[in-house]
Formats: structure tokens, C-alpha cells, sequence
């Protein structure tokens, strides 16, 4: 086991920059996510990790060592493929064994560490099968089992969970939780899905156009997000966003969202956007949980406002509704009970406590 | 509702099931139609040959019906394999396309394994050049082939024109190309995972194609033995060329040269030597056949 470090590691593809000089400490043991969208270099950067891509500039170090120029199999480290990637004509104990065998270890040794792996993965009944009578979902621990037996420094995972049907993608997902709280190996895991890197992640890192954007847990991902791309990436449905000015009445700080609708800022809040400049354009950053319902009991900083909803969408323990501000498409969640429905008017509150004020025009959260 | 109606209305959902059926009904009969029509044209030539075969010099120009034996005998079979002259023909030939089979597949499968998955400067026109080499007939070859090898000979005092063992070199300018198209094929088809994963597996190149590709390839790797063999073994116009001598002939030249003496055909012996010398080919599809199974790939990745 050890830990990975990138510094300034870049890719380029002829003219084209995929990777565009990325910085990230990856202490021993532990569970990284690379979060992004297709195309935000997160892959690319995995597979520099493991070496089956060459790197244009920087540095990838493992356990301290430089391996720019080390291939992959003196890098001691294990992938696992979207597609499983397992010989096809081989058992799911040969599978598992090839790279045990490759390096000669003792017979009794790579039976045990089989044994093993097929133990802590529930697979111990499949270990004489070939992969083409495996179901998606087998296979994938068949994967993760080739990866285990070779007790490696680092894993890696390339969206490993996208060829899964939503319901095994849950329950692999807690799997592959549950193995490395048993094996602690360091993990590099990256994936599209938000839902699975706040999941699994001890840190998340959140790409986008080559670059990382933010690093940090998944509730400080979530709850502090720096830029617009983070605050709309993480969390789902995804966070509103709505323009807005600030101005100053009678000596408070409000927010101004329509000709309307304008709200005084709680005191901590207007304490930090007190500097800004109130010719800028902002936006309001707000959760949809943080649009509920109006009841009577409302605390400090929570505000009411009418609207009138477009659409609802009952989803059981919560209802989702839509609506617009000046154009601006808002997405709130109330009570299934508070009696929202489509077209109807209905009383909303802003939790403005929670919210974030973004500039328009850099994208930053202030 | 539904249902009620297609219960009451027996006729209507009759016409509805039936027309699909016979869409399908006909589909099947023109190609049974088809199937039968080439399996007669394909098939009566070898049936003559038989028919032939088990004929006595006399029956053949007899003016008889020629589509019927009336005194069948075995003399020409008999004949030719005790004849040390064509089973001289026939141990030339087997080795010379076994050889070349061996041969052609260690160039192929490692050229086909490079061109497919090491990609270096030039690989794909590489690739295409290869298969454009295959598609330059061997009569236009055999005149400069012959200039080369007489050459060679020249130069080192080898004896190789008039020789069997000359073939070894010159077969396998037709088969080395066309295999290694068919296995680029295969080897590209083979996910990229797969290598990549028996890379960090810790396997080296040669390992990755020993132990991960060539298996896995295996329908692909017959298709091209098969096709080797059946290209030596039923060469004709490079061992007309290359060979005279008559204990240098192979199996095709060896019937036509030794049994049309001037205008006398042995007829009976000539279609009694071709159906011996497709005897081998046949028994190899027959057992190969079954390895010719594709979806030995099924299972490694999603699909």
C-alpha cells in the first residue's frame, strides 16, 4: 500500500490538451473519486496513474517513487475495467490467478490468496466457471477478485459500475464500500456518477476540462462548493440557480431576485457579501431542499415568497416542484402532503441561511 | 377488450397470425430452393468423379450411359496406391503444406498481433500492404519469382529450382498475406481491455499473445490454418513451374503431368488421383469445422 501524488502531470494528444497540469496528494489508504463529465480528462488521468498512457509533463509518484518511466506491471498496481476485461477462456480461479502465475508464486500461495478473495467477494461457488456464464454482476467481482489476489499498492477503477443496471450498480456500490473497509488498499476510482463518488469517496475530486476544479470530502463538496461547475455537478436535482442583485435598504443588505421579490440577508450572510461591489451580476445558489413549503413556524433567514408551479413531481417521501422566476427555471421540495400541484399556486419558502451567492460572470462562489 | 374481440373474431386473427407465417413460409421454401439448386451444382461434379472413378479405361469410352457403373471395380484405386510414383506425389505434397502452414503461421500470427495492437509509425499502410501484396496474382509473379530464386542459386550454389523444398519459399508469398489479413481481423476484434488489463497483470507482449490472444482467437487462427493448407495443398501453377523432375512433383502437377501421356487420358486414373488428393482438405474441415465456432470472445466484456 501506498500513497500517489500527480504533480502538474499533463496530457496531450497532439494539438488537443486533455489533461491540462493536475496537482492531487492521495494519502495511503485512501478511497479517491474522480468526478466529472465525459470528456474532463478523469479516464485519461487514471490510466496515466496506471501507466497505460504516456505522460506529456509532470509527475506521477507512488508510494514516493517517480514511475513516469516504469511500466505498468513494475507499478504494482491493479485495474478494474468498465467492460470486466476478463479472459474469456479462462476459469474465474485462472482469471483471478493469471497474474500470481505470471510471477510464479508458489502454487499453495496463489490458491490461498484465491480462496481468499473469492471468500470476501462471495464468489467461492463460481471459481470453476468461464465468464461467459457469469451474469454482469458476477463478473464485475470477478474483476475486483483479479485485482485483490494481487494484494497491489494502489487500485484503480475505471467507472467500473457503468454496464451494471441501476439496481446492482446500488448493491456493488456498498460491495465495493464494504471491500476496501476490509483490504484498505489506496483506491483511485473514477466515475461519472455524483451519486456514486459522494458514496464511496473518503475525497472526491471533481474535474472538468482537463482540470480539477475542487477537492474535498463529499459534504464539503456538497455544502461548500468553490465554483458553479461544483455547485451544479454534485447533488441531484441540482442546485438552482437564480440571478439576482444586492442592495442596500434603510441600512440592510438585500437580495434582490424580481421586481418583486426581494429578501433582507440574515445577519452572517450579509456580514460576508457586505464588500462586494452591487453593480456586479450574482446568482443565487440555492438547494432544492432549501425551497420548501411555507408553514407558520418560520426561523430566522427562512423567507416566503408566491408562486405559481408548473409542474410536480411526486417521488414518495418528497414531491419536486417546478417553477419559474422571470424566466429562471427553479426546482423546490416540499411536503408530499403541502397540497402542491400542477398549475396551482403555491406559498414557498427560501432557507436563505444555506444559500450561496455566486458571480455571474468568474463563475466563483463568494 | 381486446381480447374479447381476437377470441370472437377467429378468422380475423387467423389472417393476422397467418400472414406472418407465410411471409416466413415462403421465405423458407425459396431458399430451400436455392440451398438444393447449388448443392446440385456443386455436387455433381464430385459425383462424376466417383462415378468415374469406379470405372474400368473400357466402360469409360464405351458408348454407354456415363451417369451409371455397370461393372464397378476398384483397379484404379488399387493401382494408384500401390504406385510409388503417386504416393511419392502425395508425401511431397503433405509435407510441403504442412510446412508451409507451420511456417506461414509463425510469420502471420506474430506480424497480424504487431500491425493489430502496436501501433507504430507506418503500422495501418503496412496493414493495407500487406493485403494488397495477396492481390497480385501468381501469374504474374511466377516469371520474376523464378528470375530471383535462379539467382539465389547462382549466387550460393543452393540447388533449389526443380526441387519439392522450393515451395516452402514460395508458398508462403500467397498464404503469409491473406492470414495475416484475417488474423489483423481478429486481433482488432479482441477489446483493448483485455491486453491492457494482461499488461498490468504483469504479462509481456509475447505472453499477452500466447496466452491471451491466440487462445481467444483460436476460430480465427483455424480459419487461417485452413485456408493455408487448402491454398498449398491445391497449388498448381508454381509447382508446374518450379518443378520437373518427376519424384519433385506434387500431388496436382504429379496426376495431370504423369497420367495424360501425350492425348491419352487415363480418365478413370486421373479422377481417382483428384478425389484422393481432395481427401485430405475435406478431413481436416470435417474435424475442424466444429472449432469454427465464433462467440469464444462472449463473456469477456459486456455484450
Amino acid at each position: 500500500m501506498a500513497d500517489v501524488a500527480l504533480r502538474k502531470v499533463v496530457k496531450r494528444y497532439d494539438d488537443v490538451e486533455a489533461v491540462r497540469g493536475i496537482d492531487l496528494d492521495i494519502a495511503d489508504h485512501e478511497f479517491i473519486v474522480l468526478v466529472g463529465p465525459s470528456g474532463c480528462g478523469k479516464s485519461t488521468t487514471l490510466r496515466m496513474i496506471a501507466g497505460l498512457e504516456d505522460i506529456s509533463d509532470g509527475d506521477i509518484m507512488i508510494g514516493g517513487d517517480v514511475v513516469n518511466d516504469v511500466p505498468p506491471k513494475d507499478r504494482d498496481i491493479a485495474m478494474v475495467f468498465q467492460n470486466y476485461a476478463l479472459y474469456p477462456h479462462m476459469t474465474v480461479a485462472e482469471n483471478m490467478s493469471f497474474g500470481l502465475r505470471l510471477k510464479h508464486y508458489p502454487k499453495a500461495e496463489i490458491k490461498a490468496r484465491v480462496t481468499e478473495a473469492a471468500r470476501l467477494l462471495d464468489i467461492t461457488d463460481l471459481i470453476d466457471r468461464k465468464p461467459k456464464q457469469l451474469s454482469g454482476g458476477q463478473r464485475q467481482r470477478v474483476a475486483m477478485g483479479r485485482a485483490i489476489v494481487r494484494n497491489p499498492k494502489v487500485f484503480l477503477f475505471d467507472e467500473p459500475l457503468s454496464n451494471l443496471d441501476a439496481k446492482l450498480r446500488v448493491q456493488m456500490r456498498i460491495e465495493i464500500k464494504k471491500v476496501h473497509q476490509k483490504v484498505r488498499t489506496t483506491t483511485v476510482y473514477v466515475t461519472h456518477d455524483q451519486v456514486e463518488a459522494m458514496t464511496l469517496a473518503d475525497r472526491v475530486v471533481v474535474m472538468n476540462k482537463g482540470r480539477i476544479e475542487q477537492i474535498g470530502t463529499p459534504n464539503e463538496l456538497y455544502h461548500r462548493p468553490a465554483t458553479r461547475f461544483v455547485a451544479g455537478f454534485i447533488g441531484s436535482p441540482a442546485m438552482n440557480f437564480i440571478p439576482c442583485r444586492l442592495e442596500d435598504v434603510g441600512g440592510t443588505l438585500q437580495i434582490r431576485l424580481t421586481d418583486r421579490i426581494a429578501f433582507a440577508l440574515p445577519p452572517a450572510r450579509a456580514a460576508r457579501y457586505h464588500a462586494l461591489p452591487r453593480t456586479d451580476k450574482f446568482l443565487l445558489g440555492l438547494r432544492p431542499e432549501h425551497l420548501t413549503e411555507a408553514h407558520a413556524h418560520l426561523g430566522p433567514g427562512v423567507e416566503t415568497f408566491d408562486t405559481v408551479l408548473d409542474v410536480t413531481e411526486p417521488m414518495g417521501m418528497e414531491t419536486l416542484v417546478y417553477f419559474g422566476l422571470e424566466g429562471t427555471p427553479v426546482c423546490g421540495r416540499v411536503d408530499p402532503n403541502a397540497g402542491a400541484k400542477d398549475g396551482a399556486p403555491m406559498r414557498l419558502a427560501m432557507d436563505l441561511n444555506n444559500m450561496h451567492l455566486l458571480n455571474e460572470d468568474t463563475g466563483v462562489v463568494l | 377488450m381486446s381480447t374479447l374481440a381476437i377470441d370472437k373474431g377467429g378468422p380475423r386473427r387467423k389472417v393476422k397470425y397467418g400472414s406472418m407465417s407465410r411471409d416466413r413460409a415462403w421465405a423458407l421454401r425459396w431458399s430451400y430452393f436455392f440451398l438444393v439448386l447449388f448443392a446440385i451444382f456443386f455436387l455433381t461434379p464430385p459425383l462424376y468423379m466417383v462415378i468415374t472413378s469406379l470405372k474400368s479405361s473400357a466402360e469409360i469410352s464405351a458408348a454407354t450411359n456415363p451417369w451409371w457403373v455397370f461393372h464397378p471395380t476398384l483397379a484404379n484405386y488399387v493401382e494408384l496406391l500401390t504406385s510409388n510414383q503417386f504416393l511419392r506425389f502425395f508425401w511431397n505434397s503433405s509435407i510441403v503444406s504442412l510446412v508451409v502452414v507451420v511456417v506461414t503461421m509463425l510469420i502471420s500470427i506474430p506480424a497480424a498481433f504487431a500491425l493489430a495492437r502496436m501501433k507504430f509509425w507506418g503500422s495501418t499502410t503496412l496493414a493495407t500492404g500487406v493485403f494488397l501484396t495477396y492481390l497480385v496474382p501468381d501469374s504474374l509473379l511466377f516469371i520474376p519469382l523464378f528470375k530471383m530464386l535462379a539467382l539465389v542459386q547462382d549466387i550460393t550454389g543452393i540447388t533449389l529450382l526443380n526441387r519439392w523444398y522450393v515451395l516452402l519459399f514460395i508458398y508462403p508469398t500467397l498464404t503469409v498475406p491473406f492470414c495475416t489479413w484475417i488474423m489483423i481481423g481478429y486481433f482488432a476484434s479482441i477489446p483493448k481491455e483485455l491486453d491492457e488489463a494482461a499488461i498490468i497483470d504483469g504479462a509481456s507482449w509475447l505472453q499477452t499473445l500466447t496466452r491471451i490472444f491466440i487462445p481467444v482467437a483460436l476460430p480465427g487462427l483455424i480459419a487461417a490454418t485452413i485456408f493455408a493448407f487448402t491454398v498449398s495443398w491445391a497449388q498448381f501453377l508454381y509447382p508446374l513451374v518450379f518443378t520437373t523432375s518427376i519424384d519433385q512433383l506434387v500431388l496436382p502437377v504429379g496426376i495431370t503431368t504423369t497420367l495424360i501421356k501425350g492425348d491419352v487420358f487415363n480418365w478413370g486414373q486421373i479422377m481417382t488421383g483428384a478425389l484422393l488428393g481432395a481427401a485430405p482438405p475435406l478431413i481436416i474441415y470435417a474435424f475442424l469445422m466444429d472449432y469454427y465456432i465464433a462467440g469464444l470472445t462472449a463473456g469477456a466484456t459486456k455484450g
